[in-house]
């Protein structure tokens, strides 16, 4: 029987892991050790200003310790979709973070950087080449669109992963790739099938989530033949039927169909069975292979935003909170509009905590009991003068306007900070969310190898 | 009659992607499972009555290997847009955990 050990350290590169879950993990002898570093799920705005979600701090010290329990054991270390978003400016930014680590451990090893920003002009010709398509009721992708965007990353699969991997690589940062890719790619590439092995990189994604306690942690996923055995190594966690089961529903629209780059796999069939009292057992999974697809994830420029927040005590207030607040955006329509910011070029937008804060409209519950509310008021306009000059307004007007039985007449809000107007900069938003169909699954993912000597 | 949050062991919320929010109830005992299934309550029509959409934008699952219920649902607005309240979309569950299921316990 073959078998085939991986060892995720963590949800996400900087959210910090067990430094003996490692330690532990790594006497099993897994044959790669990685992290994926990224996800959309932190918004557009990271992808857009080339910055990670995470802090370097937290970053380098996830990687430090990965990358030198990996070159002592000699295995690879693979982070996917590096620096959060998986650009340009994410991807240098994770590899100095590696050649900082390198220089101050004394590490020597091969690097592969494989790129995730394909060229606009080329997407351009692909799409007017029909070869794109629309996801989640976005329109055509057409020239303006690309060529507006702040930035764009295709999602790669496991090819360029198994390419770095045969290049003799040791550490591979990627740029975008898909959350499962890069687990998947170990494994196929080690003769291991490929249903196990996408399901694998599916559990291993997000670390110990298929854990309970459940928090950030490292997760060992063993791939024998037809299925695969999550455990985690830390003592303190342990996989159950239902904490696995949990985690396979994780971001995905459908339990039973995922789709990856070049298949289907499908999870109907699944079962989740106790294999010891801290591992679970998960069998019958299937892949199917499809035409070859990558995701294109890409941003636009939205405007910039300044924001604002109070709250108030005032059950006066409270009690006529909706007519308030109309009254309060009249008011500052009206006074934006006599310093020349007419009321088309911002958006204001109030969320009411202690109301509908979370949920908006699809709250369900109406009447509110609420001794106290809290308020963030957004504006984003087409330049940060305009936005903080707006938001500068919405703030006075917020604690000064006067309303129907109004005794609090020093201040209707309580702000907790000064200053009270916070700018939040450029804004982005998700333009480009499209599969594209490539000819070849590497060539959008260009690799570059740096030997890294100490 | 129990509600969910007496009877179910997980109950959450979450983005699939920046334009779906995907909500997942879980039991840990598939004999619930099975038994709150057969209910029929939980429907496309609960979640478009619960959240105010249409029952033809409530994508539901019932998942038996996970002894699970997936439905996902059209943001009300693409994660980290104006006026979104949830970019990660991990708070948009409440409202289920009070809907009454009639199983006996």
């Amino acid at each position: 029987m073959k078998e085939y050990r991986l060892l995720s350290t963590s949800g996400i590169l900087g959210y910090g892991y067990a430094e003996e879950s490692l330690k532990i993990g790594m006497e099993r002898q897994p044959h790669v050790i990685g992290a994926d570093a990224g996800s959309t799920d932190p918004g557009p705005f990271y992808l857009g200003n080339g910055t990670s979600f995470t802090s370097r701090l937290a970053v380098k010290r996830d990687l430090r310790l990965m990358l030198i329990a990996a070159r002592a054991a000699k295995i690879p270390c693979i982070i996917g979709t590096s620096g959060g978003a998986g650009g340009e400016p994410h991807l240098e930014w994770q590899a100095e973070i590696v050649r900082e680590i390198a220089r101050e451990e004394k590490l020597s090893f091969k690097m592969a950087l494989i790129h995730a920003e394909p060229d606009r002009e080329d997407l351009v010709a692909r799409a007017a080449a029909g070869l794109t398509r629309p996801l989640a009721n976005m329109p055509e992708l057409d020239a303006d669109r690309i060529r507006r965007a702040k930035r764009i990353v295709a999602m790669m699969g496991p090819e360029p992963f198994i390419k770095a991997l045969d290049a003799g690589a040791e550490v591979i940062l990627a740029g975008r790739s898909s959350d499962p890719a890069q687990w998947a790619a170990a494994a196929i590439r080690a003769g291991m099938d490929p249903a196990p092995s996408w399901y694998a990189g599916k559990m291993l994604e997000c670390g110990a989530e298929p854990t309970t306690p459940k928090e950030p942690d490292c997760l060992l996923v063993t791939i024998k033949d037809d299925y695969l055995i999550c455990e985690p190594p830390n003592p303190i966690r342990r996989c159950t039927p239902l904490s696995v089961a949990n985690f396979a529903l994780h971001e995905n629209s459908s339990p039973i169909h995922h789709v990856e780059p070049g298949g289907l796999l499908d999870t109907s069939k699944v079962s989740f069975d106790i294999e010891t009292e801290r591992a679970v057992r998960v069998s019958g999974m299937t892949w199917t292979p499809r035409p070859y697809t990558v995701k294109l994830e890409g941003v636009e420029l939205a405007g910039f935003r300044a924001i604002t927040i109070c709250g108030t005590r005032d059950p006066v207030l409270i009690s006529q909170i909706d007519s308030y607040l109309d009254t309060h955006r009249t008011k500052v329509q009206a006074k934006a509009a006599a310093f020349g910011v007419p009321a088309d070029s911002y958006t204001m937008v109030v969320r009411t905590y202690g109301k509908d804060g979370v949920m908006a409209d699809w709250e369900p519950i109406k009447q509110i009991t609420s001794h106290e509310l809290g308020f963030v008021i957004e504006v984003v306009a087409q330049d940060q003068d305009t936005a903080n000059a707006v938001i500068a307004m919405a703030r006075t007007s917020m604690l000064h306007a006067d309303f129907p039985g109004r005794l609090c007449k020093e201040g209707n809000m309580a702000f907790p900070f000064s200053p009270s107007d916070i700018e939040l900069g450029p804004m982005y938003q998700f333009s480009v969310f499209h599969t594209l169909a490539p000819k070849d699954p590497c060539e959008l993912f260009p690799i570059e190898y740096e030997t890294v000597r100490n | 009659m129990p509600k969910i949050r007496e009877i179910a062991q997980i109950c959450k919320s979450k983005n699939a992607g920046p334009f779906l929010v995907t909500i997942d109830i879980l039991f840990e005992d598939p004999a619930r499972y099975r038994a709150v299934k057969a209910t029929g309550v939980i429907t496309e029509a609960l979640f478009a009555k619960l959240y105010g959409v249409k029952e033809s934008d409530v994508l539901l699952t019932p998942y038996d290997s996970a002894n699970a219920f997936k439905a996902t649902l059209p943001r009300q607005v693409p994660a980290g847009g104006i006026g979104d309240t949830d970019v990660y979309g991990a708070q948009q569950h409440a409202p289920l955990l009070d809907v009454e299921v009639p199983i006996n316990l």
